[in-house]
């Protein structure tokens, strides 16, 4: 016995050209709750029904304890899956929904009579076995659908948003009958959520992925706290993200001061990107021992704590979450300790887009011929056209953009957004700009000739 | 009545005038003789015509046998247009609904046609053949939108708990999909008991069905036994539709 019951190497998956999962490598431990957690179209599901059987990867393997699960049909899989919508059979009752899969396996009558009263009482749902399924309530056919599932005793069970359908309070509900149920039952649990909070409540580990890639793995303590980039620390909880310059070791600056921190080994005067949560920000009336001040702008009752947004003097809008409520308009000074200042990598400084130098003075990339410098270039040359993120122009008009492009992920960094546009073209361009655009918003992109810098790109490029 | 039930008025009037009378003159001339006196008799002759009786048993065999022919021919055919693996395309769909938009005497008549020309010989055998010709579409068409309309979760989720492909059909899709079948019944077997231009046609009126003997009937100005034939056909329609309304409650329809 291995301490892997999954391992997933090298998994690709696309649909129709459009890629849905590129080269996802992932194991999963023996017994543990694993949660697949990104925003809709990330390709979680898409995972779960490959590991399920319900769809066929085009490269990579699947292996459970070390055999290979691709190309095995779906019904000779020891595995079980929970449906989003849960996909009772509405012709059977409960009691021969749950019995399903154990009449197929010939076990006989009495066992399965046993196993279903025992799984019955495992839900809660004892006393229901006469019910017609379509009589139950979501709650309650959830739990039977998590019932038909276990009976089998799948050596891994597979749940796609199980939890999706249910109201707030009910998923409360389920959610820690979830977790104890997998501590009974000892099963490895593989879990697909966009839903953050869920998964940093039931999850051993967390696997955040976007656009079909694995961001980050970790315990939810890890993935909170230490988020390895800022998808990540957008994507679960609240953040502050700012554009920082690591001055040196255990040194950073943003916001326009110089802050202590825990983290070393950026180098030195290196652009980083920092995170620091809310409740990490400590807010106080007196300046004594404070860091840098502001006013407050907002401030919302959320239950336990206040949140208030706060422009700092040198124009940045951070957001705090504190017991204590301070009044709009009011003069406030801050505080954030070493430990609770998150650096990370900056995964790209500027863009950098392939581009091939046409005819003098253009250059030909994002599938139209911008104009630019060519001095030193001579026409065919393949180049790397650098374009700094504050100097990519939008149009609210397509139009009257050189391209266009669809705004597909928007981060707001204290003072400005940090848009992410997929272009016509089906490249990315990174713009920084102070005006507001909504996700999917078709905009028209421009760049001035003396912004982009062309650099020879290499050789075997 | 307030304005918008008012709305409902012409088809108030159009049920009256074009349903309700005419059922309600059937009953009336089922149930008088020639000269307009009350009598059982037309009710009594039937029953105790052998002939009538035996054209009457004829009727249903051979409507049961063509729905019968139907669904084994139209069950895997409408299987096979809703399966997206199998059939990508919605013009196939409409191919096999076509013939539904083509005049049903004139399709009748062409067969007959292709039989005579084809040298083969009028009899049952091309009588269930121009049959099920004609009323394969109201068979196909319900079991496909059924079998169309049904989550593709519940053969994903058999075959998870370990059915194999087979098993899946066997114990979810076949009896999620009996509605439709139960739609195509009706839709087949009614106007099957009933239609008379088919034989008539296709077997050179050398089998005569209950609708032959209604259309005869009449035709010789015997309104009153025509009548009464009417009447108790109603009846048996109206008892099998209502038996296939029952096994058909509460599942969703697939008629169209």
């Amino acid at each position: 016995m291995t301490e892997h019951i999954i391992d997933i190497k090298h998994l690709s998956k696309s649909f129709s050209g459009k890629e849905v999962l590129s080269d996802i490598n992932l194991y999963v431990r023996r017994g543990e709750f694993i949660t697949l957690l990104g925003p809709s179209g990330c390709g979680k599901t898409t995972m779960l029904r490959m590991i399920a059987g319900f769809l066929d990867p085009d490269e990579g393997e699947i292996l459970l304890d070390g055999n290979p699960l691709v190309g095995v049909p779906p019904h000779k899989r020891p595995l079980n899956t929970v449906f989003q919508r849960y996909a009772l059979f509405p012709h059977l009752d409960v009691y021969d929904n749950i019995a399903f899969g154990l009449k197929l396996q010939k076990i006989p009558s009495d066992e399965i009579d046993k196993r279903v009263r025992k799984v019955l009482k495992l839900v809660s749902m004892s006393d229901y076995e006469d019910r017609d399924v379509d009589t139950l309530s979501g709650g309650q056919q959830q739990r039977i659908a998590i019932a038909r599932a276990i009976v089998n005793k799948p050596k891994v069970l597979l749940l796609d948003e199980p939890l999706a359908a249910l109201d707030l309070k009910m998923r409360k509900d389920m959610q820690i009958e979830l977790k104890e149920m997998h501590k009974q039952l000892g099963i490895t649990f593989i879990y697909v959520t966009h839903d953050q909070e869920e998964a940093l409540t039931l999850s051993d580990t967390i696997v955040v992925m976007n656009e079909g890639r694995i961001q980050q793995i970790g315990t939810p303590k890890d993935i909170y706290n230490e988020p390895v980039n800022s998808f990540v620390a957008d994507f679960i909880g609240e953040s502050n993200i700012l554009n920082a310059t690591m001055i040196c070791d255990h040194k950073v600056s943003f916001i326009g001061h110089e802050f202590e921190c825990v983290d070393e080994g950026f180098g030195e005067n290196v652009p980083v990107d920092v995170v620091i949560r809310p409740e990490d920000i400590y807010i106080r009336r007196s300046q004594s021992g404070t860091q840098f001040s502001g006013t407050v702008v907002s401030c919302t009752f959320k239950g336990v704590h206040y949140e208030m947004f706060v422009d700092t003097d040198e124009g940045f809008e951070m957001m705090i979450q504190d017991y204590n409520a301070f009044e709009p308009g009011e003069k406030v000074h801050m505080l954030i300790k070493p430990e609770d200042i998150q650096v990370m990598k900056k995964e790209r400084v500027d863009n950098v887009i392939p581009a091939t130098v046409g005819k003098e003075g253009t250059v030909q990339m994002l599938g139209e011929n911008f104009e630019c410098s060519t001095e030193g270039f001579s026409e065919g040359d393949k180049v790397l056209a650098h374009v700094p993120f504050d100097k990519v122009d939008l149009e609210d008009d397509d139009e009257a953009g050189k391209t266009s492009g669809n705004v597909s992920f928007i981060l707001y960094k204290g003072d400005h957004y940090h848009l992410t546009i997929l272009t016509e073209s089906g490249e990315k361009v990174w713009v920084d700009t102070d005006d507001i655009w909504d996700k999917n918003d078709l905009v028209g992109i421009n760049i001035l000739p003396e912004d982009i810098r062309l650099e020879k790109a290499e050789e075997n490029e | 009545m307030n304005k918008r039930s008012s709305w409902a008025l012409p088809y108030a009037i159009f049920l009256v005038l074009f349903v309700a009378m005419p059922l309600l003159l059937i009953v009336m001339y089922s149930f008088q003789d020639a000269s307009g006196h009350f009598t059982l008799s037309n009710i009594t002759k039937f029953f105790s015509d052998r002939d009538s009786l035996s054209t009457f048993a004829l009727s249903l065999e051979v409507a049961i046998e063509n729905t019968a022919l139907c669904i084994l021919i139209g069950y895997p055919a409408a299987y096979i247009l809703a399966d997206k693996s199998l059939n990508r395309s919605t013009v196939t769909v409409v191919l096999f609904i076509l013939p539904m938009w083509v005049n049903a005497l004139m399709r009748t008549l062409a067969t007959a046609e292709l039989f005579t020309m084809a040298g083969i010989q009028l009899g049952k055998g091309t009588l269930l053949f121009g049959m099920c010709y004609d009323y394969l579409p109201f068979m196909i068409y319900p079991i496909y939108t059924t079998l169309a309309k049904m989550d593709r979760s519940y053969a994903e989720a058999a075959a998870d708990l370990g059915a194999s492909p087979f098993t899946v059909f066997r114990k979810v899709t076949l009896p999620l999909s009996l509605p439709g079948v139960a739609s195509g019944v009706l839709m087949v077997f009614m106007p099957t008991v009933s239609t008379f231009a088919i034989s008539e046609f296709l077997t050179n009126n050398k089998i005569k069905l209950f609708g032959t003997i209604i259309q005869e009937n009449i035709n010789n100005s015997m309104w009153n036994y025509g009548a009464a034939l009417s009447f108790i056909m109603l009846i048996i329609i109206g008892l099998t539709s209502f038996i296939g309304r029952k096994d058909n409650a509460g599942a969703e329809g697939g008629a169209i």
